[in-house]
């Protein structure tokens, strides 16, 4: 990684470099080489524990794929590097072909169109539902025209059909704070609706959550997948395989194997990991 | 859009708290003028003194306000606002005593009240600035941030307290006499500092309102339960942080500035810590993010300071204390929560 300071210089002088500051702020994403995201290698310890080693994944646009693994995998340590949340010891990510992930912050991140929900539902409980699709509307996100933001017809008819969505139209007045589990998690994927992302990472969306709300929220992951590029950590076997197309299977922080549920399924190294071990957080629910 | 917009679109005067609020305000500014005016024989003429002591209660319940906006809406606690308040009140105080004899250095400029009507709110928003860009944003937050608030608001003390800083040592700024060429002992001075302070606390609520009742008003609620949910989804908290706190500030200077030619004295011990953590009981027990708590609750604390203080002044502390201690076991929401409870419970039953 080195480069000494000649070949540094070289580098800076480039016929056909482009410098940051010239390139347009908010350019698309640039998925024209089919690839939304893109880890090559990455690699991040704590405290030298190694949570995420050597990680190669590529999502493709459009795709919903499904990321699995015992705990302690690193499945949340790799959306905290997507989301810019931790910064990796090595390693690429790059959203599309164009943005390095690694220069941006959250904000920036956030802004340019990967949305993130958490594995514990976390919404803004003071505010009443609307307010919190309201906040989350994408738009100018600068104090002052924040402060001067006000909801127009056509960011209401988006709040709506967000509501209409997520079944909370009749919950529009309440406090989220008041909301079911399940409602909160529908709130929080509504809230990453209205930020039109380009892609979507989903930690864990149906913990807590009832059969029936199960099968709407596998309903309307798969309706999001092909608009939007859909990543879904998720423990719950029986949920994976009701929406998977793809799943890649996480181990000690690396790819361990990545295929269709069946390929994956029958995977000896796989079924080592899961049934194998010690580890007994996602066998006993492959059955449900 | 404009701002004008902005305060007819919040409607201001459709909450009910805000209106009660803004009467009980005006109703009481007025009674107080009119109660002044009186002949001084008169059973219920109010003296000057009196006046000028409700006028620094107006300068403490517009304090009380800029830590409200930011402990109650984005969760900030700041141990240090005394710092911002005093910073004020030095520079009217600089004002002041610049009308009797000139001033050296930089100071001399101080003469002007334009300059020093700068001076009140640059101040305190450069400090804020500076101070909270470098604490903001390295994220810290919670009790750290409290803490290092201390720390600044003891530092600017010990610092004021030197002869070197040309602000009077520890006996302060003193002996005022004139401002904007008007006697300040007169009896009109007085009534027009107490009007200025009334309709400055009046002017701020609206503001404050305006702005918690917007889109960024939300956003630093969210902030203050979730603030890491308000990055993901794509705000600089940082600068919502920021902006707010140097908003505060700069009130928290005007509040000062009004104190100064009211109480006639600024020195040292304004930045004392202890100071700017009892701005804080004031507003926990009048309760938090409603404004009007603020308000009420720098009110009814300071009038039960100079009730207790002139009949046994060493119980205060330790009623000051337990106070604290009875609003955060019992009444976390403050007496604005406990009055909501109320007047909800008296709805059902009705």
């Amino acid at each position: 990684m080195s480069m000494t300071n000649v070949e540094r210089l070289r580098e800076f002088a480039r016929p056909d470099r482009v410098f940051d500051f010239m390139a347009p702020a908010r350019s698309p994403v640039d998925v024209r080489h089919g690839p939304i995201l893109y880890l090559e290698d990455v690699s991040v310890s704590f405290d030298g524990f190694k949570a995420i080693d050597d990680l190669n994944l590529t999502i493709d646009d459009g795709e919903l794929r499904c990321i699995i693994g015992p705990n302690g995998a690193g499945k949340t340590t790799m959306m905290d590097i997507i989301t810019g949340k931790t910064r990796p010891d090595r390693g690429q990510a790059w959203f599309g072909s164009r943005h390095n992930l690694l220069q941006m912050d959250e904000p920036q991140i956030a802004n340019l169109g990967i949305g993130r929900k958490f594995q514990k539902p976390t919404v803004f409980e003071a505010l009443s539902v609307s307010a919190n699709l309201e906040l989350a509307m994408a738009g100018d996100r600068r104090v002052w025209k924040t402060l001067l933001a006000r909801l127009d017809h056509e960011g209401r008819e988006r709040i709506d059909e967000v509501l209409e969505t997520i079944a909370l139209s009749a919950e529009r007045d309440r406090l989220a704070g008041v909301l079911s589990h399940g409602q909160k998690q529908w709130l929080e994927i509504g809230m990453l609706l209205m930020q039109r992302p380009r892609l979507l990472l989903v930690d864990e969306p149906v913990a807590g959550m009832t059969e029936p709300e199960m099968h709407r929220t596998a309903d309307l992951l798969t309706r999001l997948a092909g608009q939007q590029s859909v990543v879904v950590v998720e423990h719950d076997m029986g949920f994976v395989r009701s929406i998977a197309r793809t799943v890649t299977v996480l181990h000690q922080g690396s790819v361990l194997a990545e295929g269709s549920m069946d390929e994956v399924a029958n995977d000896p190294r796989v079924i080592d990991v899961y049934l194998g071990g010690d580890d007994d957080s996602a066998d006993t629910r492959e059955e449900g | 859009m404009s701002l004008a917009t902005m305060f007819k679109r919040n409607s201001l005067l459709d909450e009910r708290s805000t209106w009660v609020t803004s009467v009980v305000l005006i109703v009481g500014m007025l009674a107080v003028v009119v109660l002044h005016a009186l002949p001084s024989d008169h059973a219920w003429h109010l003296n000057g003194s009196v006046v000028s002591l409700l006028g620094k209660y107006l300068t403490y319940m517009l304090l009380a306000l800029a830590v409200d906006l930011i402990w109650g809406y984005l969760g900030i606690l700041s141990l240090g606002h005394g710092a911002f308040f005093a910073l004020g009140g030095y520079a009217m105080g600089l004002y002041l005593t610049a009308q009797d004899a000139p001033l050296a250095g930089w100071q001399s400029a101080m003469v002007h009240f334009p300059v020093a009507a700068l001076g009140v709110v640059l101040a305190p928003g450069l400090l804020a600035l500076v101070f909270g860009w470098l604490a903001f944003r390295s994220r810290v937050t919670g009790v750290y941030f409290s803490i290092i608030t201390q720390a600044l608001t003891f530092a600017l003390m010990l610092a004021f307290n030197r002869n070197e800083m040309g602000m009077g040592g520890s006996t302060g700024l003193t002996r005022f006499d004139e401002l904007l060429s008007f006697s300040l002992s007169s009896e009109g001075m007085t009534i027009a500092l107490f009007v200025a302070s009334g309709v400055a606390v009046l002017l701020a609520f609206w503001g404050c309102k305006a702005i918690t009742r917007s889109r960024l008003g939300r956003v630093c609620m969210a902030t203050r339960d979730a603030e890491a949910r308000v990055r993901f989804i794509g705000y600089r908290v940082e600068h919502v942080k920021l902006a707010v706190f140097v908003l505060s500030a700069m009130i928290a200077g005007i509040a000062g500035a009004l104190y100064v030619p009211q109480v006639g004295i600024i020195n040292p011990s304004t930045f004392a810590p202890l100071f700017s953590i009892e701005i804080v009981v004031w507003v926990a027990l009048g309760g938090r993010a409603t404004l009007y708590g603020a308000l009420l609750g720098a009110l009814l604390v300071n009038y039960f300071k100079t009730l207790l203080t002139g009949v046994m002044p060493d119980a205060w502390l330790f009623l000051l204390g337990g106070l604290f201690v009875v609003v955060t076991m019992f009444l976390p929401q403050g007496v604005a929560g406990l009055m909501a409870h109320l007047r909800r419970r008296r709805e059902v039953t009705t």
